[in-house]
């Protein structure tokens, strides 16, 4: 009963994922296809595959997609188009053959109940996997962080970049301030924000000086070229 | 076979009950600590705090609660209809799921039933809280990202680094208590406490997860995402009435599940302190564990009223350094040593659990006296009284010195209540 729930709710989550027509919203299918994909792990008797499952899955891997999506800012329109000629067709065919694939392969599976998960679960579920990454697994378990370890410093060298000049710390910065006060004359403090001892705190209002008059420095470039209307970018 | 048989066993009008009490406690849990915090701020600033609604102002944040949800509730133009509101839910929902694997207290007769004081347990129920957390955060990223605004999409982004930033360091935190319990069940750490509390025993892991709940639930003085000089109200500027109050609601119980956790983890679950129950055995029995869990979890709280009240801000960078380079070394480092004491331990056959305390204790003074060292080695800084630009002159005779004075309201002509303070007469009574 419960799998029936938890599986028609999967496959309307994966449609989602496919026709969903903004990328976050196929990312938040794909989060629930995995969060009942943990269910299911609960449900078989795995409960420290269900909760590793939401951990990393859900929790660090789609957060990262997610991030990427939001920054990024993936527009439908970029999504839509076809970069490799003939990508749609091929990727129908390979599709229809890995369904045809699938269909026949599940469908040579008899389905039996299950054995040995007594066995395998005996002395808590926890405990044995613990046993098996631990021994029998050992090695793979290392190389698996060897691995994962490695291709962290990988992405860290590839971005790092090298400073040139020392970095300026607050009292620098500050020094600095206070030494074009007094060359120059520069205000000290910040630009006066908008919309100050204004009629409106509207950011394309521009504030007032104590004299009356209009600070041009309190307006964002970006809006007071123009393109106050539009607000933000799309 | 585990020792969790005592779980899943319960009828189903039991379990209802259960939920239904997990439900009340995070709700009450909630009104009662932002009043609380309220008065303790206001405390702490020389002022009153709320004290009209209800004794002792009590029912101030229900009246609140009831504001808030009368509210209009807006929806920006430029927000994703769907996930606006389906984000403050995602936030709320995960903080009350997490509290049904915190131990409220032992084995107790229950409307005639005997079953532990606490919904379930499950042999993984440490991680199930983490994996819970880690969809909370969902909420706050979409909840930014849904609103269409720049300062909630940044406030969002910034929470959510921050989250999974400090899940680390207090995951590998908690990696030391699974080590000496040898569980990672709730219930059975709880067990494991009878003799040694693992905060004792443990000492630099319960720094570290200390510091690092106060990341995790976005609370001062780790609130980056709520800057409001910078970020108006971080992810939830654009949300008002109930859906603000949802999440408002997921902060506060946010704060009671961590400070559950670490009272659960560190500090005996619901043990009798200090020894208590050597002395009075009947204290870890019946009822009685309640009343401990709760006064260790308003510790908890208490403390993170008392940061906010106390420090300021920190810079995001700075932030994110103790994060990464501080907190997560060390406890790895940490996590070495326990895990070599204990193999000693095992292999010499002695007891770890002295070694442990001497060498967390020494590892946490050395740390602590380094950090009082360092302060003042900076030198105080001189203020010339001279009153020269930018520095405006100082008030005759030198600065202001002792505390302020008393608190007192209205005019002296109406007497000092019992409480030694003296409240203007409403209205109504004035006529």
């Amino acid at each position: 009963m419960s799998f029936v729930l938890l599986a028609s709710i999967m496959v309307i989550a994966a449609l989602g994922l496919l026709f969903a027509r903004k990328p976050v919203h196929a990312a938040l299918s794909l989060a629930i296809v995995m969060i009942g994909l943990a269910m299911m792990y609960a449900m078989l008797e795995a409960p420290f595959l269900f909760a590793v499952q939401i951990v990393v899955y859900t929790g660090a891997i789609l957060m990262l997609f997610l991030f990427v999506i939001m920054l990024v800012g993936v527009d439908t329109s970029d999504t839509l188009k076809e970069t490799i000629a003939g990508q749609k067709v091929l990727a129908g065919l390979l599709g229809v053959g890995l369904g045809t694939i699938l269909i026949a392969g599940v469908g040579q599976a008899s389905i039996a109940t299950m054995r040995g998960l007594s066995e395998a679960n005996a002395g808590g579920n926890v405990q044995r996997l613990a046993d098996l990454l631990f021994s029998r697994y050992v090695i793979a378990f290392e190389a698996t962080s060897a691995l994962l370890i490695t291709a962290a410093i990988g992405a860290m060298v590839l971005a790092h970049r090298e400073r040139i000049d020392p970095k300026q710390t607050q009292t620098d910065l500050a020094q600095k301030r206070v030494t074009d006060y007094a060359k120059s004359g520069k205000h000290l403090g910040p630009l006066p924000p908008p919309g100050t001892f204004a009629r409106h705190n509207s950011n394309d209002t521009p504030a007032l000086l104590p004299d009356g008059s209009q600070s041009t420095k309190s307006v964002p470039a970006i809006l007071a070229g123009g393109r106050a209307d539009e607000g933000e970018d799309e | 076979m585990n020792g969790l048989e005592q779980f899943g066993q319960d009828p189903w009008w039991i379990i209802a009950i259960k939920v239904l009490l997990v439900f009340v406690v995070c709700v009450v849990l909630t009104l009662f600590n932002i009043w609380w915090e309220r008065k303790v701020v206001a405390r702490m600033q020389h002022r009153i705090g709320p004290n009209r609604h209800g004794p002792f102002g009590l029912l101030q944040s229900l009246a609140d609660g009831v504001k808030l949800a009368l509210k209009e509730d807006l929806t920006p133009e430029k927000a994703d209809k769907i996930v606006f509101i389906t984000a403050p839910i995602l936030a709320t929902v995960p903080a009350f799921v997490t509290f049904a694997v915190i131990p409220f207290g032992p084995e107790v007769n229950l409307f005639g039933v005997q079953t532990p004081l606490q919904l379930t347990d499950m042999p993984v129920a440490v991680l199930f809280v983490m994996a819970i957390a880690s969809i909370g955060i969902y909420g706050i990223v979409l909840g930014g990202w849904a609103s269409g605004s720049t300062y909630s999409l940044l406030g969002g982004l910034r929470s959510s680094a921050q989250m999974i930033s400090y899940e680390v360091s207090m995951g590998l935190a908690l990696v030391t208590v699974f080590l000496m319990a040898g569980s990672l069940s709730t219930s059975q750490i709880v067990e494991a406490q009878t003799d040694w509390w693992f905060g004792a025993l443990l000492l630099p892991s319960f720094v570290i997860y200390c510091v690092s709940m106060v990341g995790e639930t976005n609370r001062a003085p780790f609130d980056l995402p709520e800057a409001e000089g910078e970020l108006v109200g971080g992810f939830h500027t654009e949300y008002s009435s109930l859906k603000f109050a949802l999440f408002f609601l997921a902060e506060y119980i946010n704060m009671a599940t961590v400070s559950a956790l670490a009272t659960t983890l560190f500090l005996g679950g619901w043990r009798a302190p200090l020894g208590l129950g050597t002395v009075w055995p009947g204290a870890n029995e019946g009822y009685w564990p309640v009343l401990w869990f709760f006064l260790k979890m308003f510790f908890f709280i208490w403390i993170f009223i008392w940061l906010r009240g106390t420090l300021p801000r920190l810079r995001y960078d700075q932030f994110m350094s103790l994060g990464w380079k501080v907190l997560l070394p060390a406890s790895l480092a940490w996590i070495v040593v326990v895990a070599v004491i204990k193999m000693t331990a095992i292999q010499g056959g002695f007891s770890p659990n002295w070694f442990l305390f001497g060498f967390g204790l020494a590892v946490t003074v050395v740390v602590v006296l380094g950090f009082l060292n360092r302060l003042p080695e900076k030198e105080a800084q001189v203020t010339k009284p001279t009153g020269g630009y930018p520095t405006p002159a100082l008030p005759q005779g030198g600065a202001v010195r002792g505390a302020a004075q008393p608190l007192v309201f209205g005019p002296p002509a109406v007497p000092t209540g019992t409480n030694g303070v003296r409240i203007l007469p409403s209205r109504e009574e004035a006529k």
